[in-house]
């Protein structure tokens, strides 16, 4: 489903990603440990074509697709959903109202028709109401006011609308109380744990794959894959370190 | 009918104007004004859209009885130079708002000027001024706010914001406050800033494209202005105007 093939990036002129590769098969979850600038965020923001990211050399592809050719809403249309380790506030577009056009404008490119405004609330307060997020904040503008646990619970249900096959999640688990944790678990569980999707998952720590159990585990050290295994590389990463497994 | 004097760029209320363009107007303009007089008690609004191909000049004022209520909101679209004036008197309680757009690209200089005079207490005012421009056009707000002697317990306040799409736009504010009450309130704040570029990436990982990202983004920005106004139709309108300029932005 997704193919990363020897992936280097530059951020500023500065080599961040140097040799990256690996591939994540339909109806897998992979799980992206490592150390702070080992570049995780840099793959998740390169993944989804965030603007001064610069891939030097490599490939990647989604389904086939060449990933990297497509502008990064095109990126959205062919699958791809990029979970941010800071959701962006945007003060005065509300949440239904972007997510609508969001979902709408995938569909376009997709070829498929828009959802009615009725269909769309629907689909929203189904999805809010599987991660327990109030559906009155969906009223309220995207991410504003939300405190850090509501804004990735927020992702999730965003992730749940717009159904993507490949989802890349930064760090989603950060800022999440003990509750949040498993609720927001269970909700990628739920959306994206099915025979004809993928997931990869950014973290630092091994709390969340208490929740989400990895099917492979990678670990991420200065730009490349440095060693790769199954759930249990966590447990002995969370035990001994990144320096101790990595080395 | 009397010709006025004609304005020069020494003039503190022209002083942004665009000249070249402020010649090409008739002489007459200038002498032109809408007067238009508010009874004790009586609320009027007028939503206007203004600008098109050739310079314009609109100067308004409102006279405005006790406890009265004007409400001005517009639309500055124009390709070329539009400038939208309004002076305005209060009687005792008397309330005047105004909501105001410039929009656009191109190398045209669209500009509100505002003068409210608080002529007797207790009355209130408030202008929200939003602009928007790129190429190298520019948008401007000058706003003046007249306390007289004993006009106490005047309540007024002036917002100014504006969103550079490109470098080469600009946009100017000019608040201009005369105080000779002692016991008043005048608020006035003005900002210019870029579109937010994580905004844009965000709403581009969620699948909308950036031409639609963008209008949402301006939309949310100048809604402000027409926050007052409350009639859901001429809201739109005033909106949709706006943002049909936006059109052959970059």
């Amino acid at each position: 489903m997704l193919k990363i093939d020897n992936l280097h990036a530059t951020v500023a002129d500065k080599p961040i990603l140097k040799g990256l590769s690996l591939t994540v098969n339909a109806g897998e979850v992979h799980a992206i440990m490592g150390p702070n600038g080992a570049g995780k965020s840099t793959l998740a923001y390169v993944l989804g074509g965030r603007p001064g990211y610069e891939v030097t050399e490599g490939s990647v592809t989604l389904a086939g697709q060449d990933l990297l050719a497509l502008d990064p809403h095109e990126r959205a249309a062919a699958g791809l959903f990029l979970g941010f380790q800071y959701p962006v506030e945007i003060p005065g577009v509300s949440t239904v109202q972007f997510l609508r056009e969001a979902l709408n404008a995938q569909r376009k490119a997709r070829g498929e028709e828009p959802l009615s405004g009725g269909e769309f609330l629907k689909l929203a307060r189904e999805k809010a109401a599987l991660l327990k997020l109030d559906p009155e904040m969906l009223k309220r503008p995207v991410n504003l006011g939300f405190s850090g646990g509501e804004k990735k619970r927020a992702e999730m249900v965003q992730m749940g609308i717009l159904d993507p096959s490949l989802a890349v999640l930064d760090e989603t688990d950060s800022g999440l109380d003990i509750d949040a944790l498993r609720i927001v678990g269970e909700g990628i569980n739920a959306i994206m744990r099915r025979p004809d999707k993928g997931v990869l998952l950014i973290t630092h720590y091994q709390r969340l794959l208490d929740y989400v159990k990895p099917d492979v585990v990678h670990v991420l050290a200065k730009g490349r894959i440095v060693k790769s295994g199954g759930p249990e590389l966590a447990l002995e990463l969370e035990k001994q370190g990144y320096e101790a497994v990595a080395a | 009918m009397e010709l006025a004097a004609l304005p020069t760029a020494r003039d503190e209320e022209w002083r942004y104007a665009d000249f070249s363009a402020v010649d090409a107007l008739a002489p007459e303009a200038f002498s032109e004004w809408k007067d238009v007089t508010l009874a004790p008690g009586e609320v009027r609004r007028k939503c206007l859209v203004v600008g098109g191909d050739a310079p314009e000049l609109h100067r308004i004022r409102l006279t405005v009885g006790e406890g009265a209520r004007a409400e001005l909101f517009v639309a500055n679209i124009g390709a070329a130079y539009t400038r939208v004036e309004a002076e305005v008197r209060l009687a005792r309680g008397a309330h005047f708002q105004f909501g105001g757009v410039t929009i656009g690209g191109g190398d045209a200089t669209r500009e509100f000027v505002t003068r409210t005079v608080h002529v007797e207490p207790e009355a209130t005012s408030e202008q929200v001024v939003r602009a928007v421009h790129w190429n190298t056009a520019t948008g401007n707000f000058l706003g003046r706010i007249d306390v007289a002697r004993d006009a106490q317990k005047t309540d007024a306040a002036q917002d100014f914001k504006a969103l550079l799409l490109e470098r080469g736009a600009s946009a100017n504010a000019k608040p201009e406050l005369e105080i000779f009450a002692d016991d008043v309130k005048c608020a006035h704040g003005a900002a210019i800033g870029q579109m937010d570029e994580m905004a844009r990436f965000y709403m581009a990982a969620r699948g909308i494209p950036p031409e639609a990202a963008r209008k949402l983004l301006v939309h949310a920005f100048i809604a402000d202005a027409f926050v007052a106004l409350d009639d859901e139709g001429e809201r739109e309108r005033l909106l949709e105007a706006a943002l049909s300029a936006l059109g052959d932005a970059a």
